[in-house]
């Protein structure tokens, strides 16, 4: 554009250049003002401070016997703390998980295998799936299973059979335990988030 | 212009008398005092505010609620993670129903609200003679005068002038308009031992609570005045590269 | 095929264009609408009325993602949004104290009108329009000053509400009705945050009319002479737009700097404080843009023939803004522009002093001294509109208009 300028004598038009680098200078301001000035206004709706602060929860895992499961609320959502028995662990860990819809190793979905912390959403389409209550329906692997849809989970809440495309969530929507938003932090307690 | 001048003189004048008359009263002038968070550059002396809330701990929160205030807020005027936790797990805070159906009491955690010392305001009446001691969060913002209005009440205890006939269980203030106040006099010297060793006079210590108060009733003052500074900034240069735009714009039609 | 974009970009709003003739009418309304040549800096109050509204709306919605309308827990979304809430503080004291300055805005708006005769014809339509969106303005803004449930909020709410009363046989059923219930509560508090949220949009379309009207003759100017030909006028764009930029950009050095310095400068320290339905503040006040009409109110203090005090209050309040749809009629000068009428030109700052003085009385106890000049200053009011208006219109001597805007004294200053 400056060559084409020069071309045509700007420097018989100072005062037209001039006034369009006012106007763009104008310009540019104009549209700093507004884009900066729109974020804070949409930042108003992204998690409140208060929200925010409720994103933690403690659980207490002494009542939970070997075998029982317990279902708590974090963020709004379900979250499955199954006490696994030896039994469940061998099953899990036994999978060949090549045949897996969404291969995952269970050494790779918790920090302590007796331990199983999933987020209690079905990953078809948002149902709890059942398995938490003892005469609830496990589903042939006894892990879980949702009767929306009849997706089967195993022992280590990995999808086995029907529609839904993924594993049950850790915390945190994480692909290894070890980046979970769990962590033991007592004796017996578990502070999720 | 002479109407120009005529009617700038004219609002003006009103402007003024209508100043005046709003800061007629039948109480005292109120005395200014020196705040950190002042002015356009103010910010609020955390020291101060902590004290502050040590005060307020101690003293005020055996009548008075801080319901809008949480304890992680309390990370803003300088405490840190733990020491919110601390704090908060000082308190017992009312939790449940339990799976009995019970209500019951736990230590309290940072995303709790601040619990005030009664259960609900009728509680509160009974255990003060029947006034109710308000809460405290927005006190700063819901008194005219603000902060130096809270000060001046909490350092204006004085004895009535002779003649004066004060109503049974109320206390001469010079600041309460009627001067019968219900509140006796909260701060004595020394009633707190502050921990970064500040000597607790009565001034000191209504001065640190005042500074902790106004945080608790506009906590989002130091962001504001920070970020007005930069909006008014830009606005400034805006308004002239557009002034110079809107002249060079307009040449050839003057 | 670099070139493709901007041709296939100038083909799609061709397209668009034969069907919506959106960028013509842009075209039209920006780049070939005659704006008279010298029009002062007192006519960038439309365009900032315009933005102001904007402001409101947008922030106001904001508001709505986070405010509870419920008597129980509206105080508390309120700090919530001011305490937990991203950027609330800021979102909460731009709506606050954006209906101050609207009103600012809107009321300079409407004194330049009254200066310059703006109402007078063909413009009497476009000048109805505008009174129809103060009181829209007035409704909206009374309704989302009771949404915090604070003190005032809910005193003023009695209040005004109560006025209504005042109407014979029916009044008291009317309050009832406008309460949805036996005293203010949290049934109104609903329906006040439905219709505060309602009636913005409603005001838009209003704006719009007021538009449409406005672009039929153009705008008024200085001299309030019609404009002859294109000697006397330029495009809208670029002159008027960069001069509505500048003018935004010095509004908006005042208005933040009420925001971010004196956010409660303009308000009542009693609306922190809880609605109690058992007490009442020391001193009701509304806002300051109401204290005209609410001095008004309370100055009539003895009955007129068979009309109650209170209701001539109400009656004369109402009045004083109703008055102002006969405003084009009551004129009778020949000459729109105050700069021509010799003796208008002065009266009309007693206009002024009467308002602001009407200001000053609703803002204090109405009490010994201040009662007196609210009596004077409502009577002066309506001596001012149904009196001098006809009056000075039909004896004043109006000096000679300039042949053109072209050759009107001296130029407007930039």
């Amino acid at each position: 554009m400056a060559d084409v300028a020069q071309q045509n004598g700007s420097e018989a038009h100072p005062g037209e250049t001039r006034r369009d680098f006012l106007l763009l200078t104008a310009g540019a301001i104009g549209g700093v003002g507004i884009v900066a000035t729109i974020w804070p206004f949409v930042d108003t709706l992204n998690p409140a401070r208060d929200t925010l602060a409720l994103s933690t929860t403690e659980v207490d895992l002494a009542p939970i016997q070997i075998g029982q499961r317990l279902t708590v609320a974090w963020r709004g959502q379900p979250v499955f703390i199954a006490h696994r028995t030896p039994e469940e662990i061998k099953a899990a860990e036994a999978v060949d998980i090549s045949q897996l819809r969404d291969p995952q190793k269970d050494s790779d979905r918790v920090r302590k295998p007796e331990w199983l912390i999933v987020v209690g959403v079905c990953t078809h389409l948002g149902c709890i799936p059942l398995g938490q209550k003892t005469g609830d329906d496990r589903g042939p692997f006894g892990g879980w299973f949702c009767p929306c849809h009849g997706s089967v989970y195993d022992t280590s809440a990995r999808i086995r059979q029907g529609p839904a495309p993924l594993n049950l969530w850790l915390p945190g929507q994480v692909e290894q335990a070890s980046q979970a938003l769990y962590k033991f932090t007592g004796e017996n307690v578990v502070t999720i988030g | 212009m002479a109407k120009r001048a005529f009617a700038a003189a004219t609002v003006s004048a009103f402007v003024l008398a209508s100043a005046i008359a709003w800061a007629a009263d039948e109480t005292l002038p109120l005395p200014r005092q020196e705040w950190s968070f002042d002015g356009v550059f103010g910010t609020y002396d955390r020291a101060s505010a902590q004290r502050g809330f040590q005060v307020y701990k101690e003293v005020c929160s055996v009548c008075h609620p801080v319901k809008h205030l949480h304890f992680r807020d309390l990370g803003e005027i300088g405490y840190s993670e733990d020491e919110v936790k601390a704090i908060a797990g000082g308190y017992q805070v009312t939790d449940g129903p339990n799976d009995e159906g019970q209500m019951y009491q736990r230590p309290g955690r940072a995303s709790d609200p601040i619990p005030g010392p009664f259960p609900n305001d009728q509680a509160a009446r009974a255990a003060n003679n029947g006034a109710l001691p308000p809460d405290q969060s927005l006190i700063v913002k819901a008194r005219a005068g603000g902060p130096d209005y809270v000060y001046a009440i909490l350092t204006g205890y004085k004895e009535p002038p002779a003649g004066f006939k004060m109503l049974e269980g109320m206390n001469y203030n010079e600041y309460f308009a009627g001067h019968q106040f219900a509140m006796p006099p909260p701060l004595s010297d020394n009633a707190v031992t502050f921990a970064d060793g500040t000597p607790a006079t009565v001034p000191q210590m209504a001065h640190d609570v005042v500074t902790f108060l106004t945080w608790a009733a506009e906590p989002n003052l130091d962001d504001r005045h920070r970020s007005g500074l930069k909006v008014i900034l830009f606005l400034v240069v805006a308004a002239g590269v557009f002034y110079a735009a809107k002249r060079k714009i307009w040449a050839p039609i003057h | 095929m670099a070139d493709n974009r901007p041709g296939a970009a100038a083909r799609i709003i061709r397209w668009i264009d034969y069907r919506l003739p959106f960028v013509q009418f842009l075209n039209h309304e920006l780049n070939e609408y005659p704006t008279p040549r010298n029009l002062s800096y007192w006519w960038n109050y439309g365009s900032l009325s315009g933005i102001m509204l904007v402001i409101m709306i947008v922030t106001g919605i904001i508001l709505a993602t986070q405010y509870t309308p419920s008597s129980e827990l509206a105080f508390e979304s309120v700090e919530r949004i001011m305490r937990d809430v991203n950027y609330g503080w800021l979102v909460r004291y731009v709506h606050m104290n954006g209906g101050s300055m609207f009103f600012a805005i809107v009321y300079i708006h409407l004194f330049r009108g009254l200066y310059y005769g703006s109402y007078k014809t063909p413009r009497e339509l476009l000048w109805i329009l505008g009174v129809i969106i103060l009181l829209l303005l007035i409704a909206t803004a009374f309704m989302g000053y009771v949404l915090p449930w604070g003190q005032m909020s809910y005193w003023a709410a009695t209040v005004i509400t109560n006025l209504f009363s005042a109407i014979p046989l029916i009044g008291p059923g009317i309050v009832t009705f406008l309460w949805g219930g036996f005293a203010v509560g949290d049934p109104t508090l609903h329906r006040f945050y439905a219709l505060h949220y309602l009636l913005p949009f409603i005001i838009v379309a209003v704006v719009l009319l007021h538009l449409v009207a406005l672009h039929r003759h153009g705008s008024n100017n200085p001299l309030g002479i019609d404009h002859k030909g294109p000697q006397d006028t330029i495009p809208f764009h670029p002159y008027y737009t960069i001069k509505d930029l500048f003018g935004l950009t010095v509004f908006l050095l005042i208005y933040t700097f009420f925001v971010f310095y004196a956010p409660n400068y303009l308000g009542e320290p009693d609306n922190y404080i809880p609605a109690n339905p058992m007490q009442t503040p020391n001193h009701i006040v509304p806002e300051w843009y109401l204290l005209p009409y609410y001095a008004i109110l309370r100055s009539i203090t003895f009955p007129i023939l068979f009309i109650s005090s209170k209701l001539a209050g109400v009656i004369l309040a109402f009045s004083s803004i109703f008055i102002l749809f006969f405003l084009p009629w009551l004129d009778t000068s020949p000459v729109r522009s105050a700069r021509f009428r010799p003796i208008y030109k002065w009266v009309f700052w007693l206009l002024v002093i009467d308002v602001i003085a009407l200001g000053w009385v609703g803002a204090n106890p109405p009490q010994g001294i201040v009662v007196t000049v609210g009596q004077i200053a409502t009577f002066y009011y309506f001596i001012h509109m149904l009196i001098l208006f006809p009056l000075i219109g039909k004896l004043e001597r109006p000096l000679p208009l300039p042949s053109s805007i072209g050759a009107g004294a001296p130029m407007a200053k930039p």
